[in-house]
């Protein structure tokens, strides 16, 4: 017989996390961190790279159909549009499944990245569990959903049963105070995060984010998509506008650990190749050249991420030496940018605009990065090889520090341009373009920086004692 | 007698199978091939059937690509024993039928290329310089490895287990 509960001891039961509310909603039992639940879905997100996989394990459990159509969303983004003929077949054996399915919730090449149109069209349903085959469905938790990354058989068997096994995870408390100076992102938050918590730190657990439930839908995206980088289960912002009364954590629901971060003393945040969380204040990396700027994905490709760019580049050409790439989250995000002139302003200032998707993030379509190059990208990771060749390296930050990085060629602080006057400005630019030397000479440059900056930045490794079984 | 092939901490998945490998970009029968071609070249020409990855903390970190751990089991991996796993990887390898053990001292003990012994029975990695000890596995993801995967579980039991 299978031991459903998790031994406890006999202490008085404290208050419920986010976590152990949702799942014991969801699964209608009084669940505990430890326990093990089956619990029903209320969507399976499915996206492009893994469904010969899927397809293959729902043959396996003998299902020919998913469990409820109208739960399943489906999307093309990770490679899209297909960039060779290997993945355009395969592109069209989704598009097969996906009509004989008769799934009317399919999102083709180009519609965007399959978190960004799931919580901003309304498919997450706050408290409620929802598996994605992408590591970064935590992103769901951006509205109060329990997101939760899976492989292809786990999803396969989330499509056949409509149903999944957790364990119910322990929770961590990330505690946002006070507000963040002009120049500074909640990506900058949540690097500082991941920076305190280390890539496996949340291993297994749920993280909550208290003190910025009010914040606009997108910064929220941020913060819960992010917690991926820390291993987390699920990351769920605690207090957002969609979510229903019930859903939030009593006040005396125990947590591994608190973490409380100063939003108003917060220095703009670089994560250094090739680790998320080797993360430094950015004066330890002002003069890091770069060769590519990447603005865009699940993690920062909206509006604001985009206005936040033009804002510095407005009227201004990027350093003739780095090439630009801008890739909307979505179709919306993309329609939004081209109406208020954002894209324009954009490409102006000489940026590739790609079609929304995932685009150079991951490595497989649209500027994928050469041997030696130095990236400074605004999505989520920056391990060997994630955006081309392993050679490269990869440097995380905020939409304002990509398009400073563009305009100069260097990582450097965005404040000093957005205080400074016309010409003080220009003068910056000037200095730190100069500063960069050639690309031959940047890129020796860039061997010591890296080395020196990434004993810098590793951080202590914290990892909670949880029992392994996911 | 499987060889031991040792990695440190923070093993990612794009370093198990870079994402430009991935079935869908190469075809479902050569992904498998290019398993560690950027961390250790050579590695899926000479790994044998049963041979044993040997970690630190957080193995398999990163993407949730399954085809990371299908590409092993191609390989025919007989077991990964590491200080810790990350989620994802470890929900895959239990859905596909990989024995993933956490062993505090087995990746201090064993050097790389060393002839060792996953004896899960015993919860010991038998190695050169003496039994590594294994943390047992939590009861549901013992009985879905023992069936042999997830699917197999499923096809044994119809369903999950009842909860009420």
């Amino acid at each position: 017989m299978t031991e459903l509960r998790g031994g406890r001891g006999g202490a008085p039961a404290p208050g419920k996390s986010l976590a152990e509310k949702i799942l014991s909603r969801s699964s209608g039992r009084d669940v505990r961190a430890g326990d093990l639940v089956i619990v029903p879905i209320s969507r399976v997100m499915v996206h492009d790279s893994v469904i010969d996989a899927v397809m293959q394990g729902l043959r396996d459990l003998g299902k020919e159909r998913v469990w409820d159509t109208g739960r399943v969303c489906v999307f093309v983004d990770h490679a899209a549009p297909a960039p060779t003929p290997v993945v355009a077949d395969s592109h069209r054996v989704l598009r097969e499944w996906v009509r004989r399915q008769k799934i009317p919730t399919f999102y083709d090449a180009g519609e965007g990245v399959c978190h960004q149109i799931m919580v901003e069209e309304g498919y997450c349903e706050p408290g409620t569990v929802i598996v994605g085959s992408d590591s970064h469905s935590n992103s769901y938790g951006a509205v109060g959903a329990f997101g939760a990354g899976m492989g292809a058989t786990d999803i396969a068997v989330a499509l056949g049963l409509g149903r999944t096994w957790l364990r119910v995870p322990e929770s961590i408390k990330v505690v946002f105070t006070g507000k963040l100076r002009k120049g500074i992102t909640m990506k900058d938050a949540i690097m500082r995060v991941v920076r305190e918590i280390g890539t496996d730190g949340a291993r297994y657990a749920c993280v909550e984010f208290h003190g910025v439930g009010d914040l606009p839908q997108g910064d929220r995206i941020t913060l819960a998509g992010m917690t991926t980088e820390m291993g987390a289960k699920a990351g769920i912002v605690v207090g957002t506008p969609e979510a229903p009364d019930w859903l939030r954590p009593d006040p005396d629901a125990s947590y591994l650990r608190t973490v409380t971060i100063d939003l108003s003393t917060l220095e703009p945040q670089i994560a250094v190749p090739p680790r998320v969380d080797q993360v430094v204040d950015i004066s330890a990396a002002v003069g890091q050249p770069v060769d590519i700027v990447f603005l865009g994905s699940c993690t920062n490709g909206r509006l604001v991420d985009m206005q936040q760019a033009a804002s510095v580049l407005r009227g201004r050409r990027i350093d003739p030496r780095v090439r630009l790439e801008v890739v909307p989250a979505s179709r919306r995000q993309f329609e939004l940018a081209m109406r208020d002139g954002t894209l324009q302003i954009l490409s102006a200032a000489g940026a590739v605009i790609g079609s929304s998707g995932c685009g150079p993030c991951l490595g497989r379509t649209g500027g994928v990065l050469a041997g030696d190059e130095i990236c400074l990208s605004t999505a989520n990771r920056n391990y060997k090889g994630r955006m081309g060749s392993p050679k490269a390296s990869i440097y995380l930050g905020s939409p304002l520090v990509a398009a400073v990085a563009a305009l100069t060629g260097v990582i450097d602080d965005p404040r000093s341009y957005l205080e400074a006057s016309d010409a003080e400005f220009e003068a910056l630019v000037e200095r730190r373009r100069s500063e960069r030397g050639d690309r031959g000479a940047a890129s020796s440059r860039s061997g010591d920086r890296l080395e020196a900056l990434t004993v810098v930045a590793r951080p202590p490794r914290f990892a909670p004692q949880a029992e392994v079984d996911d | 007698m499987a060889r031991a092939w040792v990695f440190g901490d923070d093993l990612d998945t794009d370093q198990i199978v870079p994402g430009r490998y991935a079935p869908f970009m190469v075809g479902e029968d050569k992904y498998q091939s290019y398993a560690f071609c950027d961390a250790r070249p050579g590695f899926a020409k000479e790994v044998k059937p049963g041979d044993i990855l040997v970690g630190g903390e957080n193995f398999g970190c990163g993407s949730s690509r399954e085809y990371a751990v299908s590409a092993l089991k191609k390989l025919g991996i007989g077991g990964i024993v590491a200080k810790s796993f990350a989620r994802i990887f470890f929900r895959n390898c239990i859905n596909l039928g990989i024995p993933v053990l956490e062993s505090a001292d087995a990746v201090e003990r064993v050097k790389d290329g060393d002839p060792v012994t996953l004896d899960a029975a015993a919860g010991v990695l038998r190695t050169p310089s003496g039994d590594a000890s294994l943390r047992p596995l939590a009861p549901f993801a013992r009985e879905i490895l023992d069936a042999g995967g997830v699917v197999a579980y499923l096809a044994a039991h119809g369903d999950f287990p009842s909860v009420g």
